[in-house]
């Protein structure tokens, strides 16, 4: 009988599939479609201390092999998210991480502090946003910042700390090690990419916000290569994400280094593409006859 | 429980130009055109590799009888361009019916289509149950659907151009022909629906509105199709509805525009 069962920090998972944060909302927009009880977690879209509403629209636009999004991070506040949308996430045989957004070090710890109570799995803490003019991404830049709120949400969180890195820096491995110096109990990488799409005829920026993140299958090469050479900086495990579409992508993505993926993008053109994924990757253990998915993480070096 | 929506491959029975770049496509949609009310829409998928988000596109009849979906669309961009070009017995895969589509009373109502806001109104002019008057707004001389629609009801033109109808917008040929209701429902650019959102409240009449943004999931999920709204969603906790699961209809009071 073939093990799918992954474990990060201390926190086992049924099978290594989860959703990429803000792909996904809480849940249940896709439970209609999707049996979240098969998935190995689900990531919540990111959540602040308080309600954000968001950047103005359009907030997507359609790039090849993928799409921009800046949709500023909008989320309803811990206080709803912990009264409606953790207890629905409860009903359902599946690990939560939930993903956390702040403007300031305060306001994260504020987050991770309330969530201390919670019956969620992992935290995975957003320093990666490119949407957002103050926060996210401003502490996920500069190693030394990413070292010093890692250390400071490790200290105050009640569950293991996953620091979600950003591709838009010079070399994301120093920001690996600099959230491994600060405690962190894995990574999740990659965000995405900084791009712009500018509409011709009207000579103007397609999306409010100028400048978008881009995902999708476009990125998961650039995706694929940050996870392997992570992996080969740090010690801790990866939850590896980019432009995953198919279990093909997925298996790549964990024979790279990493120990779970996530399933964003995808989600947008195929509603049940996670369950795809988590089938695909057992057909794929059966017919190469892996007998522990364990034996695929960073089998290639 | 029976699901809201279904994901289904269906097949093209037909696909023809009607007016320069708007092409009419009846689907055999089993299964969502016998859920489908006026106002919703489908996720249409490419299911090719450089295009992958759908395209979310308006229900012009749904017909539960024979299980068929008409969509009428404007060929606006390469997606849209590779749709117009599947002929009959080819696959298309859709998701639906989303969003939640318009309400069927009122005495006596107008029926207000802007542009390609118009296929909408055709499913709501079928299943209206009160008088309806119907105003259609165009760019010029090609005005899909009017005749059809002609047989539920009075139809209105007003075109940009003056070349039929009369020379301006729906309201102008509101007030050209001296009509008045006391329902609006609406589909159109959003600067008509503002016109209109104002032209209601002056005459104090119900009005609804079909928004439109550009889409990601089309479920409610990712949050990029928001419309400002007036008081805090209860859903969001923030003031922004989703077009695609809140709305696309909404009252015009709700929103802000």
């Amino acid at each position: 009988m073939r093990n799918t069962e992954v474990n990060i920090a201390g926190v086992s998972f049924k099978n290594p599939v989860t959703t990429a944060s803000g792909t996904f909302g809480s849940g249940e927009e896709y439970s209609e479609f999707v049996d979240l009880s098969r998935l190995g977690a689900v990531t919540t879209k990111g959540v602040a201390n308080v309600p954000w509403p968001g950047n103005p629209t359009p907030r997507v636009a359609e790039v090849y092999g993928g799409m921009l999004n800046a949709i500023g991070l909008q989320n309803p506040g811990i206080d709803v998210f912990l009264d409606r949308d953790v207890p629905f996430l409860k009903q359902f045989d599946t690990k939560i991480i939930v993903n956390v957004c702040g403007h300031s070090t305060e306001e994260y710890v504020e987050v991770v502090e309330r969530l201390a109570d919670a019956p969620v799995d992992l935290l995975e803490i957003n320093i990666s946003c490119p949407n957002v003019k103050e926060g996210g991404i401003q502490f996920g830049q500069d190693p030394k910042a990413v070292e010093a709120i890692t250390r400071t949400l490790k200290d105050r969180a009640a569950q293991p700390v996953i620091m979600k890195l950003s591709p838009n820096v010079t070399d994301i491995t120093e920001m690996a090690r600099a959230a491994e110096s600060g405690g962190a109990d894995g990574l999740s990488l990659i965000n995405t990419l900084t791009g712009m799409k500018i509409d011709i005829n009207r000579r103007s920026f397609v999306l409010a916000n100028k400048t978008g993140g881009m995902s999708g299958p476009a990125v998961h090469p650039i995706a694929v290569r940050m996870v392997y050479q992570t992996a080969q900086a740090v010690n801790i495990p990866i939850i590896g994400m980019g432009g995953i579409m198919t279990a093909e992508d997925a298996i790549e993505m964990i024979l790279a280094g990493a120990t779970m993926v996530s399933v964003g993008t995808a989600n947008f053109l195929n509603p049940t593409a996670t369950i795809d994924v988590i089938e695909g990757i057992e057909q794929y253990m059966d017919r190469f006859g892996v007998e522990d998915i364990r034996e695929l993480i960073g089998a290639v070096r | 429980m029976e699901k809201s929506k279904e994901m289904i491959t269906c097949r093209v029975i037909s696909q023809e130009e009607i007016a320069p770049g708007v092409h009419d496509l009846l689907l055999q949609a089993d299964a969502i055109a016998e859920k489908a009310v006026p106002g919703q829409f489908v996720n249409v998928y490419l299911d090719t590799n450089g295009k992958l988000l759908p395209r979310p596109i308006s229900i012009c009849e749904a017909d539960a009888k024979t299980d068929t979906l008409r969509l009428v669309y404007r060929v606006a961009g390469e997606g849209t361009k590779l749709l117009a070009r599947k002929p009959a017995g080819h696959p298309v895969r859709i998701l639906g019916p989303l969003g939640n589509g318009f309400p069927t009373e009122g005495e006596n109502v107008f029926l207000i289509g802007g542009g390609i806001g118009i296929p909408p109104m055709l499913e709501l002019a079928k299943r209206i149950q009160g008088n309806a008057q119907i105003i259609l707004g165009y760019a010029d001389k090609n005005l899909f659907l009017a005749e059809e629609l002609g047989k539920y009801g009075p139809v209105y033109v007003s075109t940009d151009d003056g070349s039929r109808g009369t020379p301006g917008n729906v309201i102008d040929a509101i007030r050209a022909n001296d009509l008045k209701a006391d329902v609006i429902y609406a589909c159109g650019p959003k600067p008509m629906l503002k016109s209109l959102k104002e032209y209601a409240a002056r005459h104090g009449m119900e009005c609804y509105l079909s928004m439109e943004e550009r889409m990601a999931c089309g479920v409610g999920a990712c949050l990029g199709c928001v419309c400002e709204s007036t008081d805090t969603d209860a859903h969001s906790n923030v003031k922004n509805k989703r077009v695609c699961k809140d709305g696309p209809v909404f009252r015009a009071e709700e929103i802000q525009l």
